[in-house]
């Protein structure tokens, strides 16, 4: 599907997404993630200061059928939380890059972004993972 | 066809529920759609607000034929077969001789000398040999899965959209009642109002061959009020909703119909029984654990196999289902616990992938339908 991974974002191979602006990324999960998951009923983020590792898990997603942990695609300090997601977790479904974002970090380790996959390359691992 | 091939067996209707955009999945060795393009959610509300179209021929047919069936039966199982009318079905338990669940079974009586039961997907091969084994030359056992379809078509909207199609009348035909010979859209079935849903509705029973017509059919009715198919996703969050158990969850060799709260399905009196000595002992003494119902107090939801733990951290009991509630609007599940805890209103904790989760324990069913005139509720 074009569309389906926006060209001005980052991934990586559990997954998440990260939109980087300056010192500060923003951070979800990908279209193929919402597909695997079905119905989001819950999310489970950081707080506003905690800080978040590159690789570990940040908190987790919990939809009609399983729970999947959310791994840091980057480290940074939790800036913004995307909180209506408390209440709204369907937003991950409808709009994953969007109005499903999770979480905004001030990026500690910037270089780290290198280790992240544009989006042709993310979709060339989905076709390898399918086979 | 090989029961214990790696590869997992498909239904005649693997194709259609592809074409309909279904996510499939491997369930008791069986490719399954666990969901369609819409989503559990949506599937869900459209069985509770319309009807749901369910294909369930992975389960299993087993009939028990001659003129001592309803004996050979009637050792097997909890229930009354003798007591059941021709024509009539009742929901019931195997057990093994300590009161351990060999399956659940909806046992159909057709006559005296002719008794259908159907057992889980995952449990025909081994249901089979136990009753064979137990049975002996009573009555012969004779395993129709794979030539018998059975699908279900479940929802409030169920009989409005069924009767066009079919010449037997089912605005008569009770709760767990039965038309062994009828048609439905010019093929042959057989037409049961039961259901795992916790709605009205009812299963078809038909030859392997005529499901992808008779599932073309329903597909139709099922569209002209707002229904569609569901997949085994939804079916488990309905039938939960309900408090409906799942063998293999909450029900295993290792619980007794007693201790799961299916007491109502033991009828001492209906005869002798493989397991009857063990569950009157049980049932006597009170049975050290049960299956509490609860609902999540706190953010969290209970996933199959978490700990239920005390204040001090000990691990009480385990959780055997858990998932939302779209309906109730909570998030549900089913465990066992000492039955000091299983009281409504008992205040439990569930270890939710480290969380201490509050849970409350309610009695009965999460949900129930509105009631109708032309069925009655089966307990609980």
């Amino acid at each position: 599907m074009s569309g389906s991974y926006p060209n001005d974002l980052l991934y990586t191979k559990d997954h998440e997404w990260a939109r980087i602006d300056g010192k500060v990324a923003t951070i979800g999960v990908t279209r193929f993630a919402v597909d695997q998951l079905g119905d989001v009923t819950q999310v489970d983020l950081p707080k506003e200061g905690e800080t978040v590792s590159q690789g570990d898990v940040f908190g987790s997603v919990e939809s009609v059928k399983a729970v999947s942990d959310l791994f840091a695609p980057l480290s940074g300090k939790v800036v913004k939380v995307n909180s209506p997601l408390g209440e709204s977790p369907e937003y991950v479904n409808e709009d994953p890059y969007d109005e499903g974002w999770m979480i905004q970090i001030e990026l500690s380790k910037p270089d780290e972004a290198k280790a992240l996959l544009d989006a042709d390359t993310y979709q060339e691992f989905l076709r390898e993972s399918a086979e | 066809m090989e029961e214990n091939s790696a590869q997992p067996r498909k239904t005649p209707l693997f194709d259609a529920h592809r074409a309909l955009g279904a996510k499939m999945i491997d369930f008791g060795g069986w490719m399954m759609p666990v969901q369609y393009a819409t989503g559990i959610i949506d599937e869900h509300q459209t069985t509770r607000r319309a009807v749901g179209l369910f294909d369930v021929c992975h389960m299993g047919e087993v009939h028990f034929k001659g003129p001592r069936a309803t004996d050979a039966v009637q050792r097997l199982v909890t229930g009354n077969v003798a007591g059941l009318p021709n024509d009539h079905a009742a929901y019931m338990v195997a057990c093994y001789p300590d009161g351990g669940i060999v399956d659940d079974l909806i046992v159909y009586r057709i006559d005296r000398d002719h008794i259908l039961i159907v057992v889980n997907a995952a449990n025909v091969t081994k249901d089979v040999a136990w009753f064979r084994d137990n049975v002996g030359t009573w009555c012969d056992v004779v395993d129709a899965s794979d030539e018998t379809g059975l699908l279900a078509f479940q929802g409030p909207q169920a009989e409005k959209a069924l009767q066009p199609l079919t010449e037997a009348p089912l605005a008569t035909l009770k709760h767990h009642q039965f038309h062994l010979i009828a048609t439905v859209a010019g093929i042959p079935v057989s037409i049961a109002r039961s259901g795992y849903t916790a709605e009205d509705g009812f299963e078809l029973f038909c030859n392997t061959a005529h499901v992808p017509m008779l599932w073309a059919a329903l597909l139709e009715a099922a569209a002209g009020v707002g229904g569609k198919p569901v997949g085994l996703g939804a079916r488990d969050t309905l039938r939960l909703e309900g408090r409906l158990s799942l063998y293999g969850n909450d029900l295993t060799n290792l619980t007794t119909p007693i201790e799961a709260g299916l007491g109502w399905v033991v009828k001492f009196e209906a005869g002798e029984f493989i397991g009857k000595q063990a569950l009157l002992k049980q049932r006597s003494e009170g049975p050290t654990r049960k299956l509490a119902g609860f609902v999540m107090v706190g953010r969290g939801i209970a996933r199959h196999g978490y700990p239920i733990v005390d204040e001090a951290g000990n691990r009480i009991g385990e959780v055997t289902s858990g998932s939302p509630g779209p309906t109730v609007g909570k998030n549900i599940g089913l465990g066992y616990v000492p039955a000091a805890k299983a009281e409504a209103g008992t205040k439990l904790l569930i270890d939710c992938r480290g969380k201490l989760i509050e849970a409350e324990v309610v009695k009965g069913a999460f949900y129930r339908r509105p009631s109708t005139s032309t069925s009655t509720e089966r307990k609980p």
